[in-house]
This record gives C-alpha cells, structure tokens and sequence, in this order.
C-alpha cells in the first residue's frame, strides 16, 4: 500500500498571513466600528483553536449532534455508467439539518458561547445557514436573528418556517437586490449595533479575518475524514476532488487538506446560471474580476464602475457576487481550476444522480455532480474521485417541480 | 495649505464650529447636484461631504442606502461624481469638498487613475469608508501625493493604541463616528461624545469632526460644543428624498436646514 504523507505548512496551506491576507486577496475591508470587535474576535478564535477543552468538545458536538463521521460512498452504478474514474460521494448531506454548513455552525457557536455572547446573528442565502445557525442557537439556548433576502424568503419558505420553528426571527431583507448579498449588508448592520452583546455567525469562508480561515477551519474536517477514508477504502489518495462555489465553504473543507497532495487535482465548480455569455451567472472566479466587498478583496460580479452586478442561479445558495480570498487565491496560483456549470445541466445531474444512487443532492451541489460526470469520462477506470456532496434536496422540490413539469 | 487646513484655521480665530452637510452625488438626479452644493456653501456650510453612491453600502442606514440606489438607477458612477465636483468647483474654489464612500468603486477605477482624476476635479479630502488604515496603505500614499488628504474615521470601539495610529495616517480632521451603529441611527450619548473628542485632541492636533446621528438644530448645537465640526448627512438627505421630484422646493428646503443648523451652531438661532 503507498503511503501518502500529510504534509501541514505547505506554502498554500500557511495562509492566510497574520493580516488575513491570501496574497493580494483577504484582509480586512471594514468600518472603523467593526475593527474592535474582529480583534476580540479573532484572539478568542486564535485562543480557542489551541484549546485541547475547546477541540474536544467542538469533536463531541460533531460526533453526537452533527452525526459525523459521513460515509465516503462509492457510486457503483453511476461510475460503471459513465465507464471512467470510480466515483466517491462524501456524505455530507447526511448531517445534521442536511448539508455541510452546520460543521461550522457548531463551531462558531461554542466560539460565542465562549466569548460570553448572548444573541447571534447570521444572513441566509437557501437557508440551509440560516437553519443551522438557528439550530445552533436553539441547542445553546441563545437568541438568534436570520437576516434573509425578501426574495429567498419566497423561493425558500419551508427553511424559512423551520428557523421560526426553531425559535428564530428571520428578517426578509428590503434592501438592493434583495438576496444574499443584501442580507449580509443587514447582519454586517446589525453587527455594527449590537457589538457588545452580539455575535455574527457568517456561514462561508468569505468576510474579514479571522472569518474566511475560521469557517475553513471548521470545514476541513470534511477533506480530513475524506483523507482517512480513502486511505482505507483505496489505499491511496483520490486523483481529483469536486466541488460546488458558492462563496466556497465547502469546497474549502474538502480541499484544503490537500492542497500540498500535488497528485491530487481540484476542481471547484461555479453557478454558470443561464450560461456565462449570457451574464446571468453566479460566477466570479469564472467571469468576475478583483475587488472588494464584505469586508475582503476576491474576484466578484462588478461592473466597469466597480457596482456590485446581480447573479442568476437555479440554486439560491450560489446566487451570491463574491467568492472567498482563499479561492481567488488558489484560482490565480493555478492549484485549483475554477469552471461553471449552467442551471440546465445542474438540473439534470440532480435527475441522474437521484434516479441512480437514489441520492438526491441539493441543486448547489448539483452543479458538482454534473462536472463530477464529465471529468469522470476523461479518466481510466483505476482512478478516483470524490465529489462533496455538499447537500441534500429536499429543500428545492418547488424548484425541481417548477423546471421539471410539475410533480406528477 | 490645503483648503481643509486653511479653513479650519479661519474657524478656529473666528471661534465658530464647522459645518458639513453630507449628500449622495447624483441624488435625486445627477443635475440638482452642484446647485445643492453651492446651496448648501451659500446657506452656512463650511465643508462640503459628498457621497459616491454604492450598490453594498454597509455602514450605511436606510436613508442614504435609497439615496444610493436613486442615484445608481440614474447610472451615477464616481467619473460622474468627480465631473461633478469639477464643475462645482468652476464657481467655487473655497470650499473644501471630501468625497465619502467605498472601496470597490475606486479599487475599479484604479488608485492611481483616481486620485489624478480627483485632485484635477478640486477634491480636498476622501474617506473610505471600509478602508481602514491597515488596507489602505497605497490609497493613502496616492492621495498624499495628490495633495488631497485622507481622511479617517474613529469609533466609540476604538481602543487607544489604534486611536494613536490612526492619528499617525489621518490628514485634514479626524471624523468620529459618534454611535455604535449605521449612518442615521439611534441616539447620541452627548456625554461619551466630549470624553472621546478630548482623547482623540490627545493624539492630533488635527481638527475633530463628529457624525452619524446629527439630526437637528438641537443635537448639532449640542455637539458643537465639544467638536470642532458636526457632520449631518442622513437628516440632509431625506428632505431630498422628501422634495425629490420639485428641485426648486429641494433646493429651498435644504437651504432652509443647513440655515437652521448654522444658526444654531452660532448661537444665533
């Protein structure tokens, strides 16, 4: 059996610096108010990180209430299909509230609760943060606040009633465009107001230091227990990894611990929406360009003046102009290949998956899936890969039905 | 001597606070603009704030925020806004003009491209809000060398090993934001306020501004008191929104406003 060697402090793997800055990308693009709080923040993180209590505890949260480890899943029927690479699905759509984010949810909240904050606050794009975010807050009996674009309100009820269930107050947001973007403008608002008592769980590896490092720290159990598991299943490391970007919490998770594997090839997936020509996409690394929006500079959808532009996706959990600085980072160092994938072929790699392996994955990590399958066609039979699947579906059964032809 | 420092200094022998009235450039249209501007010089404003609109404007409250989304749906970009400024300029070479927004749109028209551009239009002064002096370094030194002076906010959050730094970079006035929260917001804590503006005087002689949450007559006299200059932005702003459609009746109504702040300022009202 070969033996591959974890190797930490690899040059991709040291980021970010110690000013939270991935290259040229990161830092800390905030008003004067905020910059106090971050640095609470940040040494309670920076604090908690090496605190064997704080680490077995966040482990027995994750064993027990999250449900981890996730299955690494081979699927046999869909790989023997596609007659390539043989395909490996890290479950984590089998976590708790169905999909990768409560990982850093879990996290966050016992970072709160350590820091003695009472109330958190969290912007939701699906909602499948802002239901992790609530379900956190519900199990430490803290008051929790979901700020939520009026329109993914509407195309996301049934996550809106379950915060509310969950003891949450999810505000429709008004403002701008009236999606994520907006909501993170009105926590980031709320946070500015409410510092003393408050504590702001955002849900990606975006925002300014310490968040971008702090979620991705979170996630990387994700690619941790990927590691293992192939080691045990395979008895080496996978070939290349897929995964859906949004603002990239996920596939950071699933990434990062290989960044320093250079036989392992990376492939993080964009929302290509109604195609990239078209503009309607959700696809900054793709077809953005650098600037600098909450609170960090990374490729986003801007106009020639540098105005945040609207994004299109069948998946509302892509729909958002930014991306994380460590994606725009490893974009430009070349280690990871950024590429999109339109609604329709999304769509129909959530039919073939669910009709093949009877899992139906969310429309966000769709997108993945669909890549997954062509890449899986260009490799020999004796390679391997592994697809985050991020989460599960059934949260987008109105838009399945809507695309598909109704329910019938 | 830039035009912020020399008129603060004919403020400062006449005894008198200064005032800055904030607008949205572009807001209701791009064409009511400069005749605001000149209006609001004539009616008693010392400085002139003028804000490049955004599309994310976080520390913004919802006043300023559809201010921006007008002047955005009327295509306003920062060339715009810097034309504009120019053209102010044509009638008025007195009144320093600083220009308050942030980071992307200079970040897409380029460092260099913009502070050329701004300096060549007659901007005095720029704050960035979501720029603090840790990013912007090369902003700074852009703005510097363009003879325009970068302007730096200080919060009630602000500890003083940052204050001290902060101090270190500013040019022109400190402008501290005098509640925990989003431009046009909340209370003030008058109390707070006079503590803090003597611990900023500790570290600067620059002159101190105070804003967010200056709404009236009655709370710029207040603050007046200890700042060497009050900024008003959101309670301007929404009698534009109020009057929009009639420029006449905006330009009258503003005009009116900044009068009142000024008198009481001067102790006059």
């Amino acid at each position: 059996m070969a033996t591959a060697t974890h190797t930490p402090g690899t040059t991709e793997q040291a980021l970010p610096d110690a000013a939270g800055h991935f290259g040229r990308y990161g830092g800390v693009f905030v008003a004067e108010t905020l910059m106090a709080p971050l640095a609470e923040l940040r040494q309670a993180y920076d604090h908690l990180r090496g605190d064997a209590d704080f680490r077995a505890e966040l482990d027995w949260t994750l064993k027990h209430f999250v449900g981890r480890p996730t299955p690494l899943y081979y699927a046999q029927r869909w790989s023997e299909r596609i007659g390539g690479a043989r395909i490996y699905l890290k479950r984590e759509d089998l976590d708790h509230t169905g999909a990768h984010k409560i990982n850093n949810t879990v996290g966050q909240a016992l970072v709160a609760k350590h820091m003695g904050k009472q109330r958190v606050i969290a912007e939701t794009g699906a909602g499948q943060h802002g239901v992790a975010s609530a379900t956190v807050a519900a199990r430490l009996g803290m008051q929790c606040v979901v700020y939520m674009g009026e329109e993914d309100t509407e195309r996301q009820k049934t996550n809106v009633f379950r915060m509310r269930l969950l003891g949450a107050e999810v505000v429709p947001v008004r403002s701008g465009s009236r999606t994520l973007k907006d909501a993170l403008n009105e926590a980031m608002r709320d946070w500015v107001a409410n510092i003393d008592d408050t504590y702001y769980i955002i849900g990606t590896v975006a925002g300014p230091d310490p968040y971008p490092r702090m979620v991705r720290d979170f996630h990387c159990v994700i690619g941790e227990e990927t590691r293992e598991q192939m080691m045990a299943l395979e008895g080496r490391l996978p070939d290349a990894l897929v995964a859906c970007v949004g603002g990239g919490s996920n596939a950071i998770g699933l990434f990062h611990p290989f960044l320093g594997e250079d036989s392992v090839q990376m492939y993080g997936v964009e929302a290509g929406g109604e195609g990239l020509a078209t503009g309607h996409h959700g696809a900054p690394l793709c077809a953005g360009r650098p600037g600098i929006l909450h609170g960090n500079r990374t490729y986003l959808m801007t106009d020639e003046a540098g105005q945040i532009t609207s994004t299109h996706s069948i998946s509302a959990g892509l729909d958002y102009p930014g991306v994380g600085p460590e994606h725009a980072w490893l974009k430009d160092s070349g280690r990871v290949e950024y590429l999109a994938v339109d609604d329709d072929e999304a769509l129909a790699a959530f039919h073939d998956l669910t009709r093949t392996e009877g899992i139906m994955p969310a429309l966000e990590t769709a997108h993945a899936v669909a890549y997954a399958g062509r890449l899986a066609a260009t490799m020999a039979c004796d390679q391997t890969i592994v697809v985050n699947l991020s989460g599960r579906g059934d949260k987008d059964m109105d838009t399945v039905a809507q695309h598909s032809g109704g329910m019938e | 001597m830039s035009r912020i420092a020399s008129r603060f200094d004919r403020l400062r022998e006449a005894g008198r606070t200064a005032l800055i009235p904030y607008i949205t450039a572009g807001d209701p249209t791009p064409a009511v603009t400069v005749d605001l501007l000149h209006g609001m010089a004539a009616s008693g404003a010392d400085l002139l704030e003028v804000g490049v609109p955004f599309s994310d404007p976080q520390s913004d409250g919802p006043v300023i925020q559809d201010a921006c989304q007008r002047a955005l749906a009327q295509g306003v970009t920062l060339r715009h806004v810097l034309e504009m400024v120019g053209e102010f300029r044509e009638r008025d070479t007195e009144t320093p003009v600083v220009l308050m927004g942030y980071s992307n749109p200079i970040e897409a028209m380029g460092i260099e491209a913009f502070t050329a551009a701004a300096a060549a239009a007659g901007v005095d002064g720029v704050i960035v809000v979501d720029a603090p002096p840790e990013e912007g370094g090369e902003l700074i030194e852009a703005l510097i060398d363009q003879n325009i002076d970068p302007i730096f906010l200080v919060a009630p959050t602000t500890a003083d090993e940052r204050l001290a730094r902060i101090c270190t970079a500013a040019r022109g006035f400190i402008y501290y934001v005098s509640l925990k929260g989003v431009t046009g917001a909340g209370t003030l804590a008058h109390g707070d306020i006079a503590g803090k503006v003597d611990s900023i005087r500790a570290h600067s002689n620059l002159p101190v501004g105070v804003g967010f949450g200056i709404r009236d007559a009655e709370s710029a006299a207040l603050v007046g008191k200890s700042a060497d200059a009050v900024v008003v932005g959101s309670a301007v702003v929404s009698r534009i929104a109020e009057h929009g459609d009639d420029p006449a009746r905006t330009q009258q109504e503003v005009r009116r406003f900044i009068g009142s702040l000024r008198a009481a300022l001067d102790g006059t009202a």
